[in-house]
């Protein structure tokens, strides 16, 4: 069923997973990494493969981690794309592809009664193994990927983002599109995917997520059934270490908008950080917490100025983007950047307050049961567990760090990792309006 | 290969009677507040939602968005609790909430842990009747809700494109008005309008408590008399009908913003399951929109965006659960090098063939799997099981529906999907809207720093 609605006053942050979740680990005899976690109580499965070849692996030819995935379900084995799509949607499984900047990934939710879960399983086998990445699915799914490149340009959201991305990374690979550039893409070749494929589709660099109702052994039949054929290949070797801004800058994009919208930040966080539940919480209260934070608060509570007022940090392999944004009426812009780097510069300087402190751990702990209530959120978490390698016991500990956190360590942790000095400020919107009002 | 099919969508029958479906348990208080509680016990976590039968589609002219403007108004104080308050409660109890407002409903949710549904049911209940509408408040908020509304329509030329497109399709109808309301009234609402709309509207006789969780049917019957049973009925009045006049012909526009790409729009007038004179004839467009747009297999990925490569995106859209009659969407943009009028054609030709050719077997039993397969995956959503009993509540079909869906879109068949192609996809009933591009121009500039 549909449903037609606008009006969420924000769009809701969901983040972790059950709190018994109790996550079993081994690797299959080709020395990929599995994860499962048995769940009963409906007969379905969710099942992720995940690699190391995300849109960072690209090389110069931005696009190339995401067209690679794109064609995956478009003919593998004898099927084509009409074939393999009915075969999944005739017993009424979900599948998808997807590349982030770290990984590719392949999902499946299929039911678990053997005669369906059997060939949705088999289907996601022979693409996994055997994608063809035949001429004509090639070019039809470039241009497909042309015309979204040339459409995210009409989104002033967009246009800043990828101005943002290219200002806090540089040369680093994370500083280019998942779906890379109209330049890079248009010289992509058919050939050129399949290598990519041969070179990071391989076990050692997989690993496989499964939540559902299997038992253990199931689990494990089904692990190695999934990767039965593929090479077991080599490791990738480690991204390039990010370097941080050497100077603040700002960059405006003049924009045919009646907002403008406005990006700040810097490289943040990584996977293993040790200073993540202090960058955290600490971000919680400043802008992560939705209706309650400190820049939803001056920003839009106080004075109005915006609809959404946030920050976030993408902790990723290496550091992803700490980004706090806000979109305004195009002559009040000056206003909110001031409203938004005061609000940032102060908490920096000061930290948060013990009630602000307490508030947001009885928010974060209070809320943890909710982070994982679905077998899609789990499933979502364990991914993230077994790809970046974090403790089998991430879930376990999680409130026990969060507990841990102090106004001094918070403090001191932003003051270390969020320089002020070498912010990037990017702005896009219609400035002639601004100064015309 | 039709009979392995067959047998694959029968599979799912025994799979879904096996796992009892949990049933849904009503009260009704004596003020009129219908409370329905769906236990679910895999995980300690609880949704609750209040949905009122007020969205855009009851707002006259002059004042359209106020119930989304109310929405926003919502968080801004009681009584009891000073703006802000409600918020800062239900995150310190280690809650997640929000709100949003439709064309026929308004519904404010929060999700806890299980033991903390007392702290959101006290919330609510206040804010039913205690609102306190503020001038200053109500100064900001209409600022923020002017900013939401150039985020969502002004800069975004698809939002656009579609606002336009409904003001044109719809003669008579309050679909016809955009949820987030026209630009001139969103600026003049004053504190009296959004004043009498709480009082019309806002009230237990008016409104749906749905709880779905860790909790028992019984301990939220007694929550709910506890804090919703003291609160004052409205006299609800009866909306007037303000059925849709019939459109007499073709109806097509343009519109012109800023954009990158062209697309299409094509809506007819269909009924929907309130308003079908037979109710089968709304789970048949519900089964012919999937045989065109239900997965990547379905006709329009398959023919349009693979075969012929006429569109890069194809789409199709029917919401059986509306109020009031709807449109049928059907909606693409073309692949370069392709225009909006070989777009157009491409998309009448499968409207043509639907009513030429009866559809496959294997089309209706992939539609039959999905259904059902969905009908599993839904329950993994706490939230969208709230979703979907309020929603049915609110627009008047009743909760009971819900349990309904899987059975009757079985029970359709090929000829009827032909019949309502026939009956309801005509040229007269239809409206074409194209979004045609104009040039944005962007230039950039280093003002400190870097290049």
């Amino acid at each position: 069923m549909n449903f037609k609605l606008i009006g969420f006053i924000l769009l809701i942050v969901s983040q972790a997973s059950f709190a018994t979740a109790k996550i079993e680990h081994w690797q299959t005899s080709q020395g990929s990494r599995v994860y499962f976690v048995q769940a009963d109580a409906l007969p379905m499965a969710d099942i992720q493969v995940v690699f190391d070849a995300g849109s960072a692996r690209d090389g110069q030819q931005f696009g190339l981690a995401a067209l690679t995935s794109g064609l995956l379900d478009t003919g593998a084995g004898q099927w084509n794309a009409d074939q393999i799509a009915l075969r999944f949607e005739s017993v009424g499984a979900n599948f998808g592809t997807g590349v982030s900047s770290d990984t590719a990934s392949l999902s499946l939710r299929t039911l678990t009664e053997p005669a369906l879960f059997d060939k949705a399983l088999e289907t996601m086998h022979v693409i996994l193994t055997k994608p063809l990445f035949k001429k004509a699915d090639f070019l039809r799914e470039k241009n497909r990927t042309l015309s979204a490149i040339k459409q995210r340009e009409e989104s002033p959201a967009e246009v800043a983002n990828l101005a943002f991305s290219d200002k806090l990374y540089g040369t680093h690979p994370y500083a280019h599109p998942d779906s890379g550039v109209m330049a890079t893409v248009k010289n992509l070749k058919e050939s050129d995917l399949a290598q990519f494929y041969k070179k990071y589709y391989v076990t050692s660099n997989a690993i496989v997520v499964i939540v559902g109702n299997l038992s253990k052994q199931q689990a494990e039949q089904t692990a190695e059934k999934l990767l039965a054929g593929l090479p077991t290949g080599q490791k990738p070797e480690p991204l390039p270490d990010v370097a941080m801004p050497t100077q603040a800058s700002e960059q405006h994009i003049e924009f045919p908008s009646t907002q403008t919208h406005v990006l700040v930040g810097l490289p943040g966080s990584y996977r293993k950080d040790p200073d993540y539940y202090n960058l955290y919480v600490g971000n919680h209260i400043l802008g992560g917490s939705g209706l309650v934070s400190k820049l939803f608060s001056e920003v839009r509570g106080k004075r109005g100025l915006a609809y959404s007022a946030s920050s976030s940090f993408a902790p990723m392999l290496k550091p992803g983007p700490f980004t706090v944004s806000l979109q305004t009426r195009n002559d009040q812009t000056k206003q909110a950047v001031e409203v938004l780097n005061a609000t940032l510069k102060d908490f920096i300087n000061k930290g948060p307050t013990q009630a602000e402190l307490d508030a947001a751990k009885k928010n974060i702990i209070g809320g943890f049961p909710m982070r994982f209530d679905t077998n899609k959120k789990l499933a979502t978490y364990v991914a993230m567990i077994g790809f970046y390698d974090l403790p089998l016991d991430y879930l376990d500990t999680f409130r026990q760090k969060v507990e841990e956190t102090t106004i001094a360590s918070i403090t001191d942790a932003f003051k270390r990792r969020v320089n002020t000095e070498l912010l990037q400020t990017v702005t896009v919107g219609n400035s002639a309006t601004a100064v015309a009002k | 290969m039709n009979a392995r099919l067959l047998c694959a969508a029968m599979l799912c029958l025994p799979i879904l009677s096996a796992i009892a479906e949990p049933k849904v348990a009503e009260h009704v208080l004596a003020n009129g507040l219908k409370v329905l509680v769906k236990e679910d016990h895999r995980s300690p976590v609880v949704v609750s939602q209040v949905w009122y039968k007020v969205g855009s589609s009851y707002e006259p002219g002059g004042i359209t968005g106020i119930s989304h403007m109310l929405e926003h108004m919502m968080f801004k104080g009681t009584d009891k609790h000073p703006a802000g308050e409600f918020s800062r409660i239900i995150a310190e109890n280690g809650g997640d909430e929000n709100a949003f407002t439709g064309q026929d409903y308004t519904a404010y949710f929060q999700t806890m842990a299980a033991d903390k549904l007392e702290v959101s049911m006290e919330l609510e209940a206040d804010r039913m009747r205690n609102l306190h509408l503020l001038p200053e408040e109500l100064k900001k908020e209409l600022q923020v809700v002017t900013e939401e509304r150039r985020m969502r329509t002004e800069d975004n030329p698809q939002g656009k494109m579609q606002e336009h497109f409904n003001a044109m399709a719809y003669s008579n109808s309050p679909y016809k008005h955009p949820v987030i309301g026209w630009p001139t009234d969103i600026a003049n609402y004053t504190v009296p309008d959004l004043q009498e709309w709480y009082q019309r509207w806002y009230a237990p006789n008016n409104a749906t408590l749905v709880v779905v969780g860790d909790v028992k049917a019984e301990d939220v019957f007694a929550l709910s008399e506890k804090y919703f049973a003291p609160l004052k009925t409205s006299d609800i009045k009866p909306l007037k009908p303000q059925n849709e006049i019939e459109q007499l012909g073709l109806r097509r526009m343009t519109v012109k913003v800023p954009a990158k790409l062209p697309s299409i729009v094509m809506g007819y007038k269909v009924p929907v399951l309130k308003s079908a004179e037979q109710e089968w004839e709304a789970y048949a467009l519900e089964v012919l929109a999937g045989v065109l747009d239900g997965g990547s297999s379905a006709r329009l990925s398959s023919g349009l965006v693979r075969g012929k490569q006429i569109a890069v995106a194809a789409g199709a859209g029917y919401g059986l659960t509306s109020r009031l009659p709807d449109l049928f969407e059907l909606e693409a943009t073309p692949a370069e090098g392709k225009t909006l009028v070989q777009m157009e054609t491409a998309l009448k030709a499968e409207v043509t063939k639907l009513q030429k050719n009866l559809v496959s077997d294997e089309e209706l039993q992939r539609i039959k799997a999905q259904v059902l397969a969905s009908a599993v995956y839904e329950r993994d959503s706490n939230f969208y099981q709230a979703m979907q009993l309020g929603m049915l509540e609110t627009v008047g079909l009743g909760w009971q529906k819900a349990d309904e869906y899987v059975a009757k879109v079985n029970q359709v068949t090929a000829a009827q999907v032909q019949e309502v192609a026939i009956k309801y996809l005509i040229e007269d009933h239809l409206n074409i809207a194209y979004l045609e591009p104009q040039a944005i121009n962007k230039t950039t500039t280093a003002k400190k720093g870097g290049a």
